[in-house]
Protein backbone atom coordinates (compact mmCIF):
# COMPACT_ATOMS: atom_id res chain seq x y z
CA UNK A 1 0.00 0.00 0.00
CA UNK A 2 2.66 2.31 0.74
CA UNK A 3 6.57 1.66 0.17
CA UNK A 4 9.44 4.02 1.22
CA UNK A 5 12.64 3.51 0.42
CA UNK A 6 15.92 4.60 1.19
CA UNK A 7 14.34 8.05 1.87
CA UNK A 8 16.93 11.06 2.04
CA UNK A 9 15.94 14.57 2.56
CA UNK A 10 18.02 17.17 3.07
CA UNK A 11 18.15 21.07 4.03
CA UNK A 12 21.41 22.83 3.38
CA UNK A 13 23.55 20.04 4.20
CA UNK A 14 21.42 19.14 7.59
CA UNK A 15 20.14 15.35 6.98
CA UNK A 16 16.29 15.86 7.93
CA UNK A 17 15.38 12.40 7.07
CA UNK A 18 18.52 10.22 6.74
CA UNK A 19 18.10 6.83 4.97
CA UNK A 20 14.70 5.27 5.90
CA UNK A 21 12.53 2.32 4.53
CA UNK A 22 9.92 1.19 5.51
CA UNK A 23 6.55 -0.50 3.97
CA UNK A 24 3.14 -0.04 5.26
CA UNK A 25 0.07 -2.94 4.25
CA UNK A 26 -3.43 -2.22 3.66
CA UNK A 27 -5.54 -1.91 7.17
CA UNK A 28 -2.71 -1.13 9.61
CA UNK A 29 -2.58 1.73 11.96
CA UNK A 30 1.24 2.59 12.73
CA UNK A 31 2.28 5.20 15.04
CA UNK A 32 5.36 6.86 13.79
CA UNK A 33 7.09 8.27 17.25
CA UNK A 34 10.21 10.38 17.93
CA UNK A 35 11.05 13.20 19.95
CA UNK A 36 10.50 16.72 18.63
CA UNK A 37 13.09 17.34 15.10
CA UNK A 38 12.91 13.76 14.58
CA UNK A 39 12.05 13.92 11.12
CA UNK A 40 8.44 12.73 11.74
CA UNK A 41 6.66 15.64 9.97
CA UNK A 42 9.19 15.90 7.32
CA UNK A 43 8.68 12.58 6.38
CA UNK A 44 5.08 13.10 6.32
CA UNK A 45 5.27 15.94 4.42
CA UNK A 46 6.96 14.19 1.67
CA UNK A 47 4.76 11.27 1.69
CA UNK A 48 1.66 13.56 0.76
CA UNK A 49 4.21 15.22 -2.01
CA UNK A 50 3.84 18.40 0.06
CA UNK A 51 7.98 18.30 0.03
CA UNK A 52 10.42 17.13 -2.65
CA UNK A 53 13.04 14.41 -1.47
CA UNK A 54 16.87 13.94 -2.11
CA UNK A 55 16.79 10.54 -2.87
CA UNK A 56 14.96 7.64 -2.51
CA UNK A 57 11.43 6.88 -3.63
CA UNK A 58 7.64 6.88 -2.16
CA UNK A 59 5.28 4.63 -3.64
CA UNK A 60 1.77 4.73 -3.15
CA UNK A 61 -0.56 1.80 -3.99
CA UNK A 62 1.63 1.21 -7.14
CA UNK A 63 2.11 4.97 -7.93
CA UNK A 64 5.50 7.32 -7.48
CA UNK A 65 4.77 10.40 -5.33
CA UNK A 66 6.74 12.45 -7.72
CA UNK A 67 6.60 10.78 -10.63
CA UNK A 68 2.36 10.19 -10.77
CA UNK A 69 1.54 12.65 -8.30
CA UNK A 70 -1.86 13.26 -9.13
CA UNK A 71 -2.50 9.68 -9.10
CA UNK A 72 -0.44 9.15 -5.87
CA UNK A 73 -2.42 12.42 -4.29
CA UNK A 74 -5.94 10.69 -4.81
CA UNK A 75 -5.10 7.78 -2.39
CA UNK A 76 -4.00 9.98 0.37
CA UNK A 77 -5.70 11.95 3.20
CA UNK A 78 -3.46 14.34 5.33
CA UNK A 79 -3.80 16.29 8.83
CA UNK A 80 -0.75 18.44 8.88
CA UNK A 81 0.18 19.26 12.17
CA UNK A 82 -2.08 22.61 11.71
CA UNK A 83 -5.14 21.78 10.30
CA UNK A 84 -5.71 23.62 7.53
CA UNK A 85 -8.77 25.05 7.91
CA UNK A 86 -10.70 28.36 6.32
CA UNK A 87 -12.31 30.19 9.07
CA UNK A 88 -14.53 32.17 7.07
CA UNK A 89 -15.94 29.42 5.81
CA UNK A 90 -18.80 26.77 7.35
CA UNK A 91 -18.18 23.59 8.21
CA UNK A 92 -20.31 22.44 5.08
CA UNK A 93 -18.93 25.01 2.83
CA UNK A 94 -15.34 23.94 3.65
CA UNK A 95 -15.73 19.93 3.53
CA UNK A 96 -17.92 20.50 0.16
CA UNK A 97 -14.56 22.57 -1.82
CA UNK A 98 -12.64 19.96 -0.17
CA UNK A 99 -14.40 17.65 -1.97
CA UNK A 100 -14.12 19.69 -5.40
CA UNK A 101 -10.40 20.03 -4.25
CA UNK A 102 -10.04 16.52 -4.48
CA UNK A 103 -12.05 15.68 -7.42
CA UNK A 104 -14.16 13.09 -5.59
CA UNK A 105 -17.06 11.20 -7.65
CA UNK A 106 -19.07 9.77 -4.93
CA UNK A 107 -21.92 11.23 -3.97
CA UNK A 108 -21.83 14.66 -2.65
CA UNK A 109 -24.35 14.99 0.08
CA UNK A 110 -24.11 11.16 1.27
CA UNK A 111 -20.32 10.90 1.57
CA UNK A 112 -19.89 14.51 3.32
CA UNK A 113 -22.96 13.69 5.85
CA UNK A 114 -21.23 10.38 6.53
CA UNK A 115 -17.64 11.56 6.98
CA UNK A 116 -19.41 14.05 9.05
CA UNK A 117 -21.40 11.47 11.57
CA UNK A 118 -17.81 10.11 11.72
CA UNK A 119 -16.37 12.65 13.15
CA UNK A 120 -18.89 14.01 15.26
CA UNK A 121 -19.35 17.06 13.59
CA UNK A 122 -23.02 17.06 12.07
CA UNK A 123 -24.07 19.79 14.98
CA UNK A 124 -21.17 22.33 13.86
CA UNK A 125 -22.08 21.48 10.11
CA UNK A 126 -23.37 25.11 9.72
CA UNK A 127 -21.08 27.16 12.39
CA UNK A 128 -17.74 29.37 10.40
CA UNK A 129 -14.57 27.60 11.13
CA UNK A 130 -14.00 30.89 12.77
CA UNK A 131 -15.84 30.67 15.96
CA UNK A 132 -14.78 26.41 16.81
CA UNK A 133 -13.26 25.26 19.18
CA UNK A 134 -9.98 23.71 19.20
CA UNK A 135 -11.47 20.22 19.80
CA UNK A 136 -13.90 20.27 16.63
CA UNK A 137 -10.78 22.43 14.63
CA UNK A 138 -8.77 18.92 14.89
CA UNK A 139 -12.27 17.42 13.83
CA UNK A 140 -12.91 19.18 10.85
CA UNK A 141 -9.24 18.44 9.97
CA UNK A 142 -10.02 14.79 10.12
CA UNK A 143 -13.03 15.38 8.21
CA UNK A 144 -11.11 16.63 5.72
CA UNK A 145 -8.53 14.06 5.68
CA UNK A 146 -11.66 11.29 5.23
CA UNK A 147 -13.11 13.32 1.72
CA UNK A 148 -12.72 11.22 -0.90
CA UNK A 149 -12.48 7.72 0.88
CA UNK A 150 -8.60 7.87 0.52
CA UNK A 151 -6.67 4.42 1.09
CA UNK A 152 -3.85 6.39 3.09
CA UNK A 153 -5.03 8.39 6.11
CA UNK A 154 -1.56 10.55 7.73
CA UNK A 155 -2.53 12.45 10.77
CA UNK A 156 -0.05 14.53 12.39
CA UNK A 157 -0.03 14.62 16.00
CA UNK A 158 -4.03 14.26 15.96
CA UNK A 159 -4.58 14.81 20.09
CA UNK A 160 -2.20 17.72 20.78
CA UNK A 161 -4.43 20.06 22.45
CA UNK A 162 -7.35 18.03 23.32
CA UNK A 163 -8.82 17.52 26.67
CA UNK A 164 -8.54 14.42 28.19
CA UNK A 165 -12.22 13.26 26.89
CA UNK A 166 -11.83 14.62 22.94
CA UNK A 167 -8.16 12.47 23.38
CA UNK A 168 -10.21 9.59 24.41
CA UNK A 169 -12.89 10.25 21.61
CA UNK A 170 -10.38 11.09 19.21
CA UNK A 171 -8.30 7.61 19.50
CA UNK A 172 -11.18 5.64 19.47
CA UNK A 173 -11.87 7.54 16.39
CA UNK A 174 -8.65 6.71 14.49
CA UNK A 175 -9.11 3.03 15.64
CA UNK A 176 -12.24 2.86 13.71
CA UNK A 177 -10.76 4.19 10.80
CA UNK A 178 -8.40 1.48 10.62
CA UNK A 179 -10.59 -0.86 9.72
CA UNK A 180 -11.73 0.45 6.36
CA UNK A 181 -8.05 2.32 5.81
CA UNK A 182 -4.29 2.35 6.25
CA UNK A 183 -3.59 5.03 8.77
CA UNK A 184 -0.58 6.83 9.85
CA UNK A 185 -0.42 9.07 12.93
CA UNK A 186 2.60 10.73 14.32
CA UNK A 187 3.58 11.76 18.11
CA UNK A 188 5.51 11.97 20.47
CA UNK A 189 3.36 10.76 23.33
CA UNK A 190 3.56 6.83 23.71
CA UNK A 191 0.52 5.92 25.77
CA UNK A 192 -1.18 7.17 22.35
CA UNK A 193 0.52 4.85 20.34
CA UNK A 194 -0.14 1.76 22.64
CA UNK A 195 -3.77 2.34 22.68
CA UNK A 196 -4.10 2.82 18.98
CA UNK A 197 -1.05 1.48 17.00
CA UNK A 198 -0.75 -2.37 15.83
CA UNK A 199 2.90 -1.32 14.73
CA UNK A 200 4.96 1.08 15.95
CA UNK A 201 7.82 3.01 13.74
CA UNK A 202 10.79 4.75 15.94
CA UNK A 203 12.18 7.78 14.31
CA UNK A 204 15.37 9.25 16.22
CA UNK A 205 17.86 12.31 14.49
CA UNK A 206 16.42 11.46 10.84
CA UNK A 207 16.78 7.63 11.03
CA UNK A 208 14.16 4.90 11.88
CA UNK A 209 15.54 3.54 15.55
CA UNK A 210 12.99 0.62 15.39
CA UNK A 211 10.13 -0.84 13.65
CA UNK A 212 8.32 -3.20 15.28
CA UNK A 213 4.98 -4.18 16.42
CA UNK A 214 3.18 -2.64 19.38
CA UNK A 215 3.05 -5.75 21.81
CA UNK A 216 6.36 -7.07 20.82
CA UNK A 217 7.89 -3.65 21.78
CA UNK A 218 6.26 -4.16 25.00
CA UNK A 219 7.30 -7.22 25.51
CA UNK A 220 10.63 -6.64 25.03
CA UNK A 221 10.82 -4.38 28.18
CA UNK A 222 8.72 -7.09 30.38
CA UNK A 223 12.46 -8.79 31.11
CA UNK A 224 13.56 -6.41 33.55
CA UNK A 225 11.06 -5.83 36.20
CA UNK A 226 11.26 -2.05 38.86
CA UNK A 227 10.66 -1.90 41.92
CA UNK A 228 10.18 1.38 43.92
CA UNK A 229 10.86 1.10 47.34
CA UNK A 230 10.97 4.14 50.34
CA UNK A 231 12.99 2.80 53.04
CA UNK A 232 14.53 3.88 56.14
CA UNK A 233 17.92 4.13 57.37
CA UNK A 234 21.29 5.27 56.41
CA UNK A 235 21.32 5.84 52.12
CA UNK A 236 24.64 3.73 52.52
CA UNK A 237 24.14 0.81 54.50
CA UNK A 238 20.76 0.60 52.63
CA UNK A 239 22.65 0.53 49.20
CA UNK A 240 25.11 -1.55 49.92
CA UNK A 241 23.06 -4.38 51.36
CA UNK A 242 20.25 -4.05 48.32
CA UNK A 243 22.84 -4.39 45.89
CA UNK A 244 24.70 -7.42 48.18
CA UNK A 245 21.27 -8.81 47.39
CA UNK A 246 20.65 -11.80 45.16
CA UNK A 247 18.69 -11.56 41.49
CA UNK A 248 19.51 -7.47 41.30
CA UNK A 249 20.52 -6.04 38.66
CA UNK A 250 20.47 -2.55 39.30
CA UNK A 251 19.98 -0.01 42.31
CA UNK A 252 19.92 3.90 42.39
CA UNK A 253 19.06 6.00 44.91
CA UNK A 254 16.84 8.60 44.44
CA UNK A 255 14.92 11.15 46.47
CA UNK A 256 14.62 11.46 49.58
CA UNK A 257 10.56 11.57 51.06
CA UNK A 258 10.00 14.41 53.27
CA UNK A 259 8.67 13.69 56.94
CA UNK A 260 10.57 10.72 57.31
CA UNK A 261 14.22 9.24 57.19
CA UNK A 262 13.26 6.93 54.00
CA UNK A 263 15.03 7.83 50.66
CA UNK A 264 13.63 6.59 47.36
CA UNK A 265 15.33 3.49 46.00
CA UNK A 266 14.97 2.02 42.36
CA UNK A 267 16.07 -1.74 41.87
CA UNK A 268 15.63 -3.74 39.46
CA UNK A 269 15.92 -6.98 38.77
CA UNK A 270 18.04 -8.69 35.97
CA UNK A 271 15.76 -12.07 35.59
CA UNK A 272 12.25 -10.88 35.58
CA UNK A 273 11.56 -12.17 38.71
CA UNK A 274 10.29 -10.38 41.58
CA UNK A 275 11.91 -9.58 44.19
CA UNK A 276 10.08 -7.39 46.58
CA UNK A 277 9.50 -11.00 48.46
CA UNK A 278 13.63 -10.50 48.71
CA UNK A 279 13.59 -7.40 49.70
CA UNK A 280 11.40 -7.20 52.43
CA UNK A 281 13.01 -10.23 54.24
CA UNK A 282 16.57 -8.63 53.67
CA UNK A 283 15.22 -5.55 55.19
CA UNK A 284 13.48 -7.07 57.90
CA UNK A 285 16.92 -8.85 59.37
CA UNK A 286 18.32 -5.77 59.21
CA UNK A 287 15.98 -3.32 61.02
CA UNK A 288 15.31 -1.50 58.19
CA UNK A 289 11.57 -0.68 58.21
CA UNK A 290 10.03 -0.20 54.35
CA UNK A 291 7.34 2.26 54.71
CA UNK A 292 6.54 1.81 50.76
CA UNK A 293 7.08 -0.37 48.31
CA UNK A 294 5.83 -0.76 44.34
CA UNK A 295 6.32 -3.02 41.26
CA UNK A 296 6.51 -0.44 38.01
CA UNK A 297 6.30 -3.05 35.03
CA UNK A 298 8.33 -0.88 32.11
CA UNK A 299 6.33 1.66 30.03
CA UNK A 300 6.84 1.91 26.11
CA UNK A 301 8.57 5.09 27.81
CA UNK A 302 11.59 3.09 28.66
CA UNK A 303 11.59 1.38 25.31
CA UNK A 304 11.67 4.44 23.62
CA UNK A 305 14.40 6.42 25.67
CA UNK A 306 16.13 2.73 25.46
CA UNK A 307 16.57 2.71 21.95
CA UNK A 308 16.83 6.49 21.39
CA UNK A 309 20.09 6.54 24.08
CA UNK A 310 21.15 2.99 22.93
CA UNK A 311 21.35 4.65 19.32
CA UNK A 312 23.41 8.00 20.78
CA UNK A 313 26.02 6.13 22.65
CA UNK A 314 26.74 3.73 19.35
CA UNK A 315 26.80 6.35 17.18
CA UNK A 316 28.78 8.24 19.81
CA UNK A 317 31.16 4.86 19.91
CA UNK A 318 31.27 4.95 16.37
CA UNK A 319 32.82 8.31 15.94
CA UNK A 320 35.33 8.25 18.38
CA UNK A 321 36.68 5.07 16.78
CA UNK A 322 36.89 6.92 13.68
CA UNK A 323 38.89 9.43 15.47
CA UNK A 324 41.27 7.11 16.76
CA UNK A 325 41.80 5.34 13.80
CA UNK B 1 -8.59 24.46 -10.39
CA UNK B 2 -12.11 25.08 -10.45
CA UNK B 3 -12.56 24.55 -6.73
CA UNK B 4 -9.81 27.10 -5.97
CA UNK B 5 -11.03 29.36 -8.58
CA UNK B 6 -14.36 29.45 -7.01
CA UNK B 7 -13.61 29.30 -3.29
CA UNK B 8 -10.85 32.40 -4.27
CA UNK B 9 -14.01 34.58 -5.65
CA UNK B 10 -16.46 33.67 -2.37
CA UNK B 11 -13.56 34.50 -0.24
CA UNK B 12 -13.23 37.69 -1.80
CA UNK B 13 -17.01 38.89 -1.05
CA UNK B 14 -16.83 36.77 2.43
CA UNK B 15 -14.53 39.44 3.79
CA UNK B 16 -14.21 43.30 3.45
CA UNK B 17 -11.58 43.07 0.65
CA UNK B 18 -13.64 42.35 -2.33
CA UNK B 19 -16.25 45.44 -1.43
CA UNK B 20 -13.43 47.59 -0.33
CA UNK B 21 -11.81 46.40 -4.01
CA UNK B 22 -14.77 47.53 -6.05
CA UNK B 23 -16.01 50.37 -3.94
CA UNK B 24 -12.45 52.04 -4.15
CA UNK B 25 -12.17 51.46 -8.07
CA UNK B 26 -15.53 52.24 -8.62
CA UNK B 27 -15.65 55.31 -6.74
CA UNK B 28 -11.75 56.87 -7.92
CA UNK B 29 -13.12 55.79 -12.00
CA UNK B 30 -16.36 57.80 -11.44
CA UNK B 31 -14.25 60.76 -9.69
CA UNK B 32 -11.32 60.55 -12.84
CA UNK B 33 -14.67 60.20 -14.80
CA UNK B 34 -16.23 63.37 -13.52
CA UNK B 35 -12.75 65.48 -13.55
CA UNK B 36 -12.14 64.63 -16.83
CA UNK B 37 -15.43 64.85 -18.76
CA UNK B 38 -17.97 67.46 -17.23
CA UNK B 39 -15.43 69.44 -15.59
CA UNK B 40 -12.74 69.46 -18.33
CA UNK B 41 -15.47 71.58 -20.75
CA UNK B 42 -13.98 72.29 -23.77
CA UNK B 43 -11.14 69.69 -23.19
CA UNK B 44 -12.80 66.75 -22.23
CA UNK B 45 -10.77 64.12 -23.64
CA UNK B 46 -10.69 60.63 -23.19
CA UNK B 47 -6.71 59.64 -23.02
CA UNK B 48 -6.78 61.33 -19.60
CA UNK B 49 -9.40 59.16 -18.41
CA UNK B 50 -7.65 56.21 -19.60
CA UNK B 51 -3.89 57.19 -18.18
CA UNK B 52 -5.70 57.98 -14.61
CA UNK B 53 -7.10 54.51 -14.54
CA UNK B 54 -4.20 53.13 -15.05
CA UNK B 55 -2.89 55.13 -12.02
CA UNK B 56 -6.11 53.78 -9.95
CA UNK B 57 -5.55 50.26 -10.83
CA UNK B 58 -1.99 50.96 -9.83
CA UNK B 59 -3.29 51.52 -5.97
CA UNK B 60 -6.03 49.13 -5.95
CA UNK B 61 -4.33 45.86 -7.53
CA UNK B 62 -2.13 45.49 -4.32
CA UNK B 63 -5.57 45.47 -2.40
CA UNK B 64 -7.00 42.64 -4.10
CA UNK B 65 -4.07 40.30 -4.67
CA UNK B 66 -1.99 40.96 -0.97
CA UNK B 67 -3.82 38.08 0.36
CA UNK B 68 -3.52 35.47 -2.26
CA UNK B 69 -0.73 32.98 -1.40
CA UNK B 70 0.58 35.27 2.05
CA UNK B 71 -2.92 34.22 3.63
CA UNK B 72 -2.79 30.33 2.40
CA UNK B 73 0.61 30.29 3.70
CA UNK B 74 -0.09 31.53 7.03
CA UNK B 75 -2.86 29.41 7.54
CA UNK B 76 -1.40 26.08 6.17
CA UNK B 77 -4.06 26.04 3.63
CA UNK B 78 -1.50 25.81 0.77
CA UNK B 79 -0.17 22.16 2.52
CA UNK B 80 -3.92 21.28 1.65
CA UNK B 81 -3.78 22.45 -1.49
CA UNK B 82 -0.56 21.31 -2.13
CA UNK B 83 -1.20 17.76 -1.45
CA UNK B 84 -4.58 17.07 -3.29
CA UNK B 85 -4.39 16.30 -7.05
CA UNK B 86 -4.35 19.46 -7.96
CA UNK B 87 -1.13 20.99 -10.36
CA UNK B 88 1.05 23.58 -9.17
CA UNK B 89 0.45 25.75 -12.56
CA UNK B 90 -3.20 25.23 -12.25
CA UNK B 91 -3.21 26.43 -8.36
CA UNK B 92 -1.39 29.50 -9.74
CA UNK B 93 -3.54 30.03 -12.68
CA UNK B 94 -6.58 29.25 -10.20
CA UNK B 95 -5.40 32.40 -8.17
CA UNK B 96 -5.07 34.64 -11.01
CA UNK B 97 -8.21 34.13 -12.67
CA UNK B 98 -9.94 34.61 -9.69
CA UNK B 99 -8.22 38.07 -9.04
CA UNK B 100 -8.20 38.76 -12.43
CA UNK B 101 -12.36 37.95 -12.72
CA UNK B 102 -12.92 40.48 -10.14
CA UNK B 103 -10.78 43.42 -11.44
CA UNK B 104 -11.94 43.24 -15.24
CA UNK B 105 -15.26 42.62 -13.92
CA UNK B 106 -15.71 45.81 -12.23
CA UNK B 107 -13.45 47.63 -14.67
CA UNK B 108 -15.96 46.14 -17.46
CA UNK B 109 -18.93 47.16 -15.46
CA UNK B 110 -17.52 50.76 -14.60
CA UNK B 111 -16.80 51.44 -17.79
CA UNK B 112 -20.03 50.29 -19.44
CA UNK B 113 -21.60 53.00 -17.19
CA UNK B 114 -18.83 55.73 -18.13
CA UNK B 115 -18.30 55.47 -21.50
CA UNK B 116 -22.23 55.92 -23.28
CA UNK B 117 -22.45 58.71 -21.04
CA UNK B 118 -19.26 60.05 -22.06
CA UNK B 119 -20.02 59.95 -25.89
CA UNK B 120 -23.61 61.46 -25.51
CA UNK B 121 -21.64 64.40 -23.74
CA UNK B 122 -18.91 64.52 -26.28
CA UNK B 123 -21.32 64.01 -29.15
CA UNK B 124 -21.23 67.63 -30.39
CA UNK B 125 -17.70 66.80 -31.38
CA UNK B 126 -16.21 65.96 -34.89
CA UNK B 127 -14.12 62.94 -33.20
CA UNK B 128 -16.60 60.98 -31.63
CA UNK B 129 -16.10 58.18 -34.50
CA UNK B 130 -12.24 57.92 -33.34
CA UNK B 131 -12.85 58.93 -30.31
CA UNK B 132 -15.05 55.76 -29.77
CA UNK B 133 -12.38 53.50 -31.47
CA UNK B 134 -9.92 54.80 -29.19
CA UNK B 135 -11.66 54.04 -26.01
CA UNK B 136 -12.64 50.71 -27.18
CA UNK B 137 -8.59 50.01 -27.76
CA UNK B 138 -7.69 51.13 -24.56
CA UNK B 139 -10.60 49.40 -23.07
CA UNK B 140 -8.50 46.09 -24.38
CA UNK B 141 -5.35 47.63 -23.13
CA UNK B 142 -5.74 48.28 -19.68
CA UNK B 143 -7.26 44.80 -19.53
CA UNK B 144 -4.01 43.43 -20.19
CA UNK B 145 -2.15 45.62 -18.18
CA UNK B 146 -4.94 44.76 -15.05
CA UNK B 147 -3.51 41.17 -15.82
CA UNK B 148 -0.34 42.17 -15.80
CA UNK B 149 -0.34 44.02 -12.25
CA UNK B 150 -2.11 41.27 -10.97
CA UNK B 151 0.48 38.47 -11.74
CA UNK B 152 3.52 41.03 -10.17
CA UNK B 153 1.21 41.29 -7.27
CA UNK B 154 0.56 37.12 -6.89
CA UNK B 155 4.67 37.03 -7.46
CA UNK B 156 5.05 39.14 -4.45
CA UNK B 157 2.53 37.51 -2.46
CA UNK B 158 3.78 33.99 -2.93
CA UNK B 159 7.36 35.61 -1.22
CA UNK B 160 6.03 36.60 2.11
CA UNK B 161 3.27 35.68 4.31
CA UNK B 162 2.87 38.87 5.31
CA UNK B 163 0.33 40.73 3.91
CA UNK B 164 1.33 44.12 4.45
CA UNK B 165 4.53 43.49 3.22
CA UNK B 166 3.19 41.77 0.16
CA UNK B 167 0.79 45.18 -0.95
CA UNK B 168 3.45 47.45 0.02
CA UNK B 169 5.96 45.28 -2.00
CA UNK B 170 3.66 45.18 -4.88
CA UNK B 171 2.69 48.84 -5.12
CA UNK B 172 6.42 50.00 -4.81
CA UNK B 173 7.26 47.37 -7.94
CA UNK B 174 3.90 48.86 -9.65
CA UNK B 175 5.08 52.37 -8.87
CA UNK B 176 8.45 51.62 -10.24
CA UNK B 177 7.48 50.20 -13.17
CA UNK B 178 5.04 53.26 -14.29
CA UNK B 179 7.69 55.42 -13.16
CA UNK B 180 10.71 54.14 -15.04
CA UNK B 181 8.93 56.31 -18.24
CA UNK B 182 8.78 59.09 -16.16
CA UNK B 183 12.19 59.37 -15.04
CA UNK B 184 13.12 58.60 -18.72
CA UNK B 185 13.76 61.85 -19.64
CA UNK B 186 16.30 62.35 -16.62
CA UNK B 187 18.68 59.56 -17.88
CA UNK B 188 21.60 60.88 -19.45
CA UNK B 189 22.37 56.99 -20.98
CA UNK B 190 21.16 56.68 -24.19
CA UNK B 191 20.95 52.86 -24.61
CA UNK B 192 19.15 52.29 -20.72
CA UNK B 193 16.81 54.59 -21.92
CA UNK B 194 16.04 52.56 -25.34
CA UNK B 195 15.42 50.09 -22.83
CA UNK B 196 13.79 51.78 -20.36
CA UNK B 197 11.43 52.75 -22.97
CA UNK B 198 11.06 49.31 -24.22
CA UNK B 199 10.10 47.49 -20.86
CA UNK B 200 7.74 50.20 -19.28
CA UNK B 201 4.39 49.72 -18.68
CA UNK B 202 3.43 53.58 -19.06
CA UNK B 203 5.02 55.08 -22.28
CA UNK B 204 3.48 51.81 -24.35
CA UNK B 205 0.07 52.32 -22.87
CA UNK B 206 -0.05 55.94 -24.21
CA UNK B 207 -0.02 54.77 -27.65
CA UNK B 208 -3.10 53.22 -26.87
CA UNK B 209 -4.94 56.18 -25.80
CA UNK B 210 -3.76 58.25 -28.66
CA UNK B 211 -6.15 55.81 -30.67
CA UNK B 212 -2.77 53.98 -32.12
CA UNK B 213 -3.63 50.02 -31.53
CA UNK B 214 -0.46 48.26 -30.97
CA UNK B 215 -0.53 44.40 -31.00
CA UNK B 216 3.60 44.20 -30.18
CA UNK B 217 2.17 46.02 -26.75
CA UNK B 218 -0.19 43.80 -26.14
CA UNK B 219 1.64 40.38 -26.76
CA UNK B 220 4.44 42.43 -24.43
CA UNK B 221 1.32 42.60 -21.21
CA UNK B 222 0.68 38.78 -21.37
CA UNK B 223 4.02 38.03 -21.82
CA UNK B 224 4.52 39.76 -18.96
CA UNK B 225 2.03 38.29 -17.11
CA UNK B 226 2.68 34.79 -18.37
CA UNK B 227 6.74 35.25 -17.46
CA UNK B 228 5.66 36.49 -13.48
CA UNK B 229 2.86 33.56 -13.08
CA UNK B 230 6.09 31.17 -14.07
CA UNK B 231 7.59 32.85 -12.12
CA UNK B 232 5.45 32.33 -9.07
CA UNK B 233 5.34 28.44 -9.77
CA UNK B 234 9.00 28.45 -9.53
CA UNK B 235 8.73 29.89 -6.09
CA UNK B 236 6.84 27.15 -4.65
CA UNK B 237 8.88 24.50 -6.65
CA UNK B 238 11.72 25.94 -4.99
CA UNK B 239 10.18 25.57 -1.77
CA UNK B 240 9.44 22.25 -2.16
CA UNK B 241 12.97 21.10 -3.31
CA UNK B 242 14.68 23.48 -0.65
Amino acid sequence: MLKVENLVKKFGDKYAVNDISFSINKGEVVGLLGPNGSGKTTTMNIITGFLSYTSGSVTINGYEILENPSEAKRNIGYLPDQPPLYPEMTVKEYLNFVYDLKGCTLNRKKHIMEICEITKTVDIRDRLIRNLSKGFYQRVGIAQALVGNPKIILLDEPTVGLDPKQIIEIRSLIRGLGRDHTVIISTHILSEVQAVCDRILIMNKGRLAADERTDELTKLMEGTKRVLAQICGSKKTILESLRALDGVSYVESSKEIPGTDATLFKIESNNGSDIRKKIFEMCAEKNMPIIGMELASASLEDVFLNITREKQTASRKTKKTSKIR
Amino acid sequence: MLAIYKRELYSYFTSPIGYLFVAILWAASGLAFSFFTFLAGQDANISSYFTSELIILMFVTPILTMKSFSEDRKLKTEQLILTSPVSLPGFVVAKFLSSYTLLGGTFIIVNCINLPIMFSYLSDQPLVVYNAVTALGSCVAVLLVGAAFISVGLLISSLTENQIISALGTLIILAALLGASMLNSKIGFAPLRAVLRWLSIYSRFSAFTQGYFDFASLIYYASFAAVCLFVTVRVYEKRRWA
